[in-house]
C-alpha cells in the first residue's frame, strides 16, 4: 500500500513534473491568468494522465515496440477529445476560455512522459495512481501561479473581487504584466527556487566547474 | 515478447486500437452534440442581449430573447432578404470567406481589415409591445492590435443613437486593449450618435471627452495605453455603419423602405 501512496504523493513536491522535471510549462503559462480556468485545466489534465496511464498499462504487454509511441498517442488523443467534448457540453464558458489548450493536452509532455516512463512498465492501478499523482503535482504549481496572477493582476480570485481596483473606485492598481504569459515564468521560477531551498537534494550538480583565472604573466 | 513485433501482430494491434478509439470518440461526440448546440445558441443570444444592454442576470435567456426578431439583410441593397438564407444555419463568418457568397474589398473600403464582406448579414430587431422597432442590433467585427474583435452594436429606433456596444471575442492585450470588455468603458457608448450630416462621425479620442465640446455627442474616451485597439474599434464601427456595411439598410429602415 505504501508503494501506491508513494506514487500518488511523490510527484506533488518530491518529484514534481513541472518544478523538477520541467515538463508541461507551455500550458502552465497559458491558462493561469484566472483561477477558475486553471482548476478546470488541472482536472482535465489529471483525468487524461490517469486514464491514459491505466489504458496504456493494461495493454502494455501487447503493444509492439515499433509503433508504441503511436499507440500511446492514439489513446491519449482519444481521451483528450472526449474530455474536450464534455467540457463543451457542461462547462461551455470555461471551455471557450481554454480554447485550444484542452486540445493541446495531447502534446503535454507530462502525459506522454508518464505513459512512456511509467505506464509501459507498471500494472494498471499503479499507473492510474501515478497519473493522478502527476496531475496533482501539475495542479499544485498551476494553482499557486494562478493565485498570484489573478489576485495581483486582476484583484480577483475565482472571479470575486478581493482587492478593489483603482479603475473601479478602489485603491489597488493592478500589475498588468501578471496577466501576460511571461509573468508565469517568473512565478514558476520562484516556486522552483523555494522548493529547491527546502529540498536541497533536488539541486542539480553543476555540469562543469570554472577553472581559476590564469595568473598574469603565465597566459600568453 | 518477440511475437509482439511481428508484422501481423503490429497490424492487428494498430487496427483494433483504431476501431475501439474511433467508436469511443464518435459516441462521445454524437451523444454530447445536442447539449453543445444548446450552449452555443444560448451563448450567442446572451452576447446579443448584452450588447443591446438588455441582459438581466439570473433570468432565462430564452425568455429575454423572445422579444427579439431575427432578420436577414442583403448588405448590397440594404433590404431585408429573409428567404435568402436560414438564420439558424447561416454562418456569417464562414460566408465572408467563401468567394461565392462574399465580395472582396478594396484597400480603401476595407478600413476594418476584414478583406472580404459577406452578402447577407443577420440582424436582430427588438420590438416593443406595439410591434414597433425599439432597437436594432447589428453584428460588427474588425482588426484591433493582435486580433479580430467580434461584437454587436445596438442602435435606438432612430438608427442613429447608440444603445450599446459589446465584443464577445477578441485577443487584445489584457488590461490595455482588453479593456474593451470593461463595463465602465462600454457605459460611454449609450446615448452617443453615429451620423453627422450623413457621414459616420463617431470615433474614439485620446484621453477623455470634453462634455461641453461641440463634438462630444460623437466622441468616446479612448482606451488608455491601447491606441491601436482604439483605432481598430473606430475603424470597425466606421466600416459596419458606413456605405459598405449597414448604412444603406439603416437609411431604408429610417425611410420605412427596408
Amino acid at each position: 500500500m505504501s508503494a501506491i501512496k508513494e506514487t500518488l504523493t511523490g510527484p506533488i513536491f518530491k518529484n514534481n513534473p513541472i518544478a523538477l522535471q520541467i515538463l508541461g510549462i507551455c500550458s502552465a503559462l497559458a491558462v493561469t491568468s484566472s483561477m477558475r480556468v486553471t482548476l478546470v485545466m488541472c482536472v482535465a489534465l489529471t483525468v487524461v494522465t490517469a486514464f491514459s496511464g491505466m489504458f496504456i498499462s493494461s495493454i502494455r504487454n501487447h503493444i509492439p515496440g515499433s509503433i508504441r509511441i503511436i499507440v500511446q498517442m492514439v489513446i491519449i488523443a482519444s481521451l483528450v477529445i472526449v474530455v474536450d467534448q464534455f467540457l463543451k457540453a457542461y462547462a461551455f464558458t470555461i471551455s471557450k476560455q481554454l480554447s485550444v489548450f484542452v486540445g493541446l493536452i495531447i502534446t503535454n509532455c507530462i502525459v506522454m512522459g508518464r505513459a512512456e516512463a511509467f505506464a509501459m512498465k507498471n500494472p494498471p492501478i499503479a499507473s492510474f495512481m501515478d497519473g493522478i499523482g502527476n496531475g496533482l503535482g501539475y495542479s499544485v504549481v498551476l494553482i499557486a501561479v494562478a493565485f498570484f496572477r489573478e489576485i495581483f493582476g486582476a484583484g480577483k480570485l475565482m472571479g470575486y473581487e478581493i482587492l478593489p481596483l483603482a479603475t473601479e473606485g478602489g485603491w489597488y492598481i493592478p500589475n498588468g504584466m501578471l496577466l501576460l504569459p511571461p509573468s508565469a515564468f517568473f512565478l514558476i521560477g520562484g516556486f522552483i527556487w523555494v522548493l529547491r531551498s527546502v529540498r536541497t537534494e533536488q539541486v542539480e550538480e553543476p555540469e562543469f566547474k570554472l577553472a581559476k583565472h590564469t595568473p598574469v604573466g603565465e597566459g600568453v | 515478447m518477440s511475437s509482439n513485433d511481428s508484422i501481423s501482430k503490429t497490424l492487428i494491434v494498430a487496427f483494433s486500437l483504431c476501431i475501439v478509439c474511433s467508436v469511443i470518440v464518435s459516441t462521445a461526440v454524437v451523444m454530447l452534440k445536442p447539449i453543445q448546440e444548446v450552449n452555443k445558441t444560448l451563448d450567442r443570444k446572451r452576447n446579443i442581449l448584452a450588447a443591446a444592454g438588455m441582459l438581466v442576470e439570473g433570468e432565462s435567456i430564452e425568455e429575454q430573447f423572445s422579444h427579439v426578431q431575427t432578420r436577414v439583410v442583403d448588405l448590397t441593397t440594404g433590404k431585408f432578404a429573409d428567404g435568402a438564407v436560414d438564420p439558424d444555419k447561416y454562418d456569417q463568418h464562414k460566408a465572408a470567406k467563401d468567394p461565392g457568397r462574399s465580395t472582396a474589398l478594396t484597400p480603401e473600403e476595407d478600413v476594418a481589415k476584414i478583406s472580404r464582406r459577406e452578402q447577407y448579414a443577420i440582424v436582430y430587431l427588438v420590438n416593443n409591445p406595439q410591434g414597433e422597432i425599439e432597437k436594432i442590433i447589428l453584428p460588427i467585427r474588425g482588426y484591433g492590435l493582435w486580433s479580430t474583435l467580434y461584437g454587436f452594436i445596438a442602435l435606438e429606433s432612430d438608427a442613429n443613437t447608440i444603445a450599446g456596444l459589446g465584443f464577445y471575442e477578441h485577443g487584445e492585450t489584457p488590461g490595455l486593449g482588453g479593456e474593451v470588455d470593461n463595463p465602465r468603458w462600454k457605459a460611454f457608448w449609450p446615448g452617443k450618435e453615429v451620423y453627422r450630416d450623413g457621414d459616420v462621425h463617431i470615433r474614439l479620442v485620446k484621453g477623455s471627452v470634453d462634455p461641453t465640446a461641440a463634438n462630444a455627442p460623437w466622441e468616446i474616451d479612448g482606451l488608455a495605453g491601447a491606441t491601436l485597439t482604439s483605432t481598430g474599434v473606430t475603424n470597425l464601427v466606421h466600416f459596419w455603419l458606413g456605405e459598405e456595411g449597414f448604412e444603406p439598410f439603416l437609411n431604408n429602415l429610417r425611410d420605412g423602405e427596408a
